[in-house]
């Protein structure tokens, strides 16, 4: 279906990442926010403070990033598309009830505008330290999607992107910005409502009687419902059967756990993207991801100069992971380059892809600003003159 | 307080409760002698007779042995995480006002680990009702202390006894702006079920409080007998003092207990300051919401 006009901001215009991912929930539908300020994500709710009174929307800040990662989901068993938005502490904070979305099957979004960790870190500087978190920060075994934009754009279309995703799989959705995109400020060009695409919730709509709310379609994601509609629905973050019920033995976790790994891991060709640019003569892959994607490019384009057959891999979705595609690659280049605004996150992932065939170089970076482009085209240099 | 209070119909078949339950979920976890099952046959009485679209109806529990109501209730309800019933119950009722949000969680889950939650939502007067039930322990992880234990009773955790101060949970609620309290016992069952229908029809954030016998953790470890002996102590030391000043209704060590409504008032609500707010902020700009 197509977006809500009401509140679509059509047209051009200038701003930053933060704002922009305010635009792109708006377009999506999202009428139910909660968060608690922390820099450098505050202008995201900011905006939809000022925003949603006019269109029909309910922003509330709450005492702290706990609350606000519950009150929207609670907000989604009502029948409101929702989200949260933070950074690094507060993200840590909504670890368990990232866990509690991925449990219940409750579709939301979590922004986390990435800052330097660990800690208080530094709280106004960039970092892509979460992403490692992003992924397995909750206890237990679960899937998630996150995705990484690079831009102002990319944060309203992303946004959009990321609510659709959570409604399609019944999954949390993490968008993991940087303080660098959320800052940024560029032209984004905000489509016509008819002209974006927005996956509806997949309700259920027949007798109470043969509802069973965890039983899965066959692409293992069960349609849902909305409190209120006669269903007398339990959710419970317990192992529980299709009802719902608490069901404490290790076949019911197996059954339930598997689905909810599986939703992902089974559906991962459907929702993995990735971006390629000259990577059909390539000896040496950069891999790269969110503002650092962008701060390759002037790498890449010197080594390219300098004669040397490097291509460019940027990860749109980086969780789920696109192994397949680095495992092909793997086959045939000589060297990976991993740039991360971190100590080795994602690197790891491709490091367990190739299994040891081919170079892998990572270009650390601690946080606090982008990485200089030299550091890059030293270890893309390196990787294939040595 | 008089007879006034019997309004429950006695020519009702027992088991009417049993259309308020998941039946097929029995037999339930709690323990013989335990307080929680009668609180939850007077809440399904309240229900009963309020009036209330059931189908609009939710519950919200968070974790612990009080957690494991929502389970039980025939009901859209949701078992959310430790401490934070309150929070996920602000988001399902300001997404959707049409609904009557229940709360109903255990002292440890509400005033520990939730307390920050529970200040906040009784400050905003979101519009809900939170039946807390006190058993002065943690019941489901083995018989810790609790916020709520008394002076020198004894708990796992402190197995020397208590030193630390418990909280005035009426006079906590009063203080952060609550609308209506009411603390009664699990031997006051027809004064439990009237409070919780007033509380369930009243506007704006009202609480119930109900000590309830924990024979296994409790009172089995202060050696104050079973569950029966416990009722016997709430019926023989408990004073109906409606309207008391709730800076003097703290509990102690198996002293006296002051029960009764302590706070009925009125205030606007989170919803309706908003709406206020914004309608004059915005004028005709500004379309009211509901939802």
């Amino acid at each position: 279906m197509k977006a809500d006009p009401k509140g679509v901001l059509s047209g051009a215009i200038f701003i930053d990442g933060d704002h922009a991912c305010a635009e792109g929930a708006i377009a999506a539908g999202c009428r139910f926010a909660a968060g608690y300020p922390i820099t450098p994500s505050t202008e995201v709710v900011e905006r939809i403070a000022e925003r949603f009174p006019l269109i029909g929307g309910m922003f509330i800040q709450m005492e702290d990033e706990i609350a606000s990662s519950i009150a929207i989901q609670g907000a989604v068993w009502a029948g409101k598309k929702a989200m949260t938005v933070t950074s690094g502490p507060g993200f840590s904070l909504m670890m368990e009830h990232i866990g509690l979305a991925a449990m219940t099957e409750t579709p939301c979004v979590f922004v986390d505008v990435q800052r330097a960790g660990p800690s208080t870190g530094l709280p106004t500087l960039p970092a892509q330290g979460d992403m490692m978190q992003a992924r397995w920060g909750s206890h237990g075994d679960y899937g998630i999607i996150a995705i990484c934009p690079n831009s102002p754009q990319e944060c309203f279309d992303f946004t959009i992107k990321a609510f659709n995703l959570s409604e399609q799989y019944r999954v949390p959705v993490l968008l993991m910005m940087d303080e660098c995109v959320g800052h940024m400020t560029e032209r984004v060009i905000i489509p016509p409502a008819d002209e974006i695409e927005i996956y509806p919730r997949r309700f259920y709509n027949g007798p109470p009687e043969d509802f069973l709310l965890f039983k899965p379609d066959d692409d293992l994601v069960p349609p849902i419902v909305k409190a209120g509609d006669g269903y007398n629905i339990h959710v419970t973050g317990l192992t529980h059967d299709e009802k719902g019920y608490p069901v404490m033995t290790p076949q019911a976790q197996e059954k339930l756990v598997h689905r909810l790994v599986n939703k992902i891991n089974q559906n991962a060709d459907k929702i993995v993207e990735y971006r390629e640019d000259q990577i059909d003569d390539a000896e040496v892959v950069v891999i790269s991801y969110g503002i650092t994607s962008r701060v390759a490019i002037p790498a890449i384009e010197q080594a390219r100069k300098d004669g040397i057959k490097v291509g460019h891999l940027r990860l749109i979705i980086a969780w789920p992971f696109p192994e397949k595609r680095i495992k092909e690659l793997s086959e045939r280049v000589k060297a990976f380059v991993v740039p991360e605004i971190n100590y080795g996150q994602m690197v790891r992932e491709v490091e367990r892809c190739v299994g040891g065939r081919v170079i892998i170089e990572h270009v650390s970076h601690g946080g606090g600003s982008v990485h200089n482009p030299k550091d890059i085209y030293n270890k893309i240099y390196k990787s294939v003159r040595g | 307080m008089g007879d006034d209070l019997l309004d429950i119909d006695e020519s009702m078949p027992i088991n009417t409760v049993e259309e308020f339950l998941r039946m097929d979920r029995m037999p339930h976890i709690w323990c013989p002698g335990c307080g929680i099952g009668t609180t939850v046959n007077c809440f399904a009485h309240a229900l009963e007779t309020s009036g209330l679209d059931l189908s609009k109806v939710a519950v919200v529990s968070g974790i612990g042995c009080t957690g494991r109501v929502a389970g039980y209730i025939n009901l859209d309800s949701f078992h959310t995480t430790h401490g934070r019933a309150i929070p996920f119950a602000t988001g399902l009722k300001l997404a959707n006002p049409k609904l009557k949000v229940v709360v109903y969680s255990g002292d440890g889950d509400l005033t520990a680990i939730g307390g920050n939650h529970f200040i906040h939502a009784a400050r905003r007067n979101v519009d809900m009702t939170v039946i807390l039930l006190n058993n002065f322990i943690y019941g489901m992880t083995g018989g810790q202390v609790a916020p709520t234990t008394p002076l020198t009773a004894t708990a796992s955790t402190t197995p020397h006894g208590n030193f630390e101060e418990s909280f005035n949970l009426p006079y906590l609620a009063e203080s952060c702006g609550a609308v209506y309290v009411a603390r009664w016992t699990a031997y006051h069952v027809r004064h439990v079920t009237k409070s919780i229908k007033e509380a369930l029809l009243k506007k704006g954030f009202s609480f119930v409080e109900i000590l309830a016998p924990c024979p296994t953790l409790f009172s089995r470890r202060n050696k104050l007998g079973d569950g029966l002996d416990q009722m016997i102590y709430f019926r023989d030391n408990s004073e109906i003092k409606n309207d008391a000043d709730t800076k003097t209704v703290s509990l102690s060590f198996q002293g006296k207990i002051i029960v009764g409504k302590f706070v009925d008032k009125e205030r606007p609500t989170y919803l309706d300051s908003m709406n206020d707010y914004y309608s004059r902020k915005f004028g005709d700009k500004y379309q009211k919401y509901n939802g």
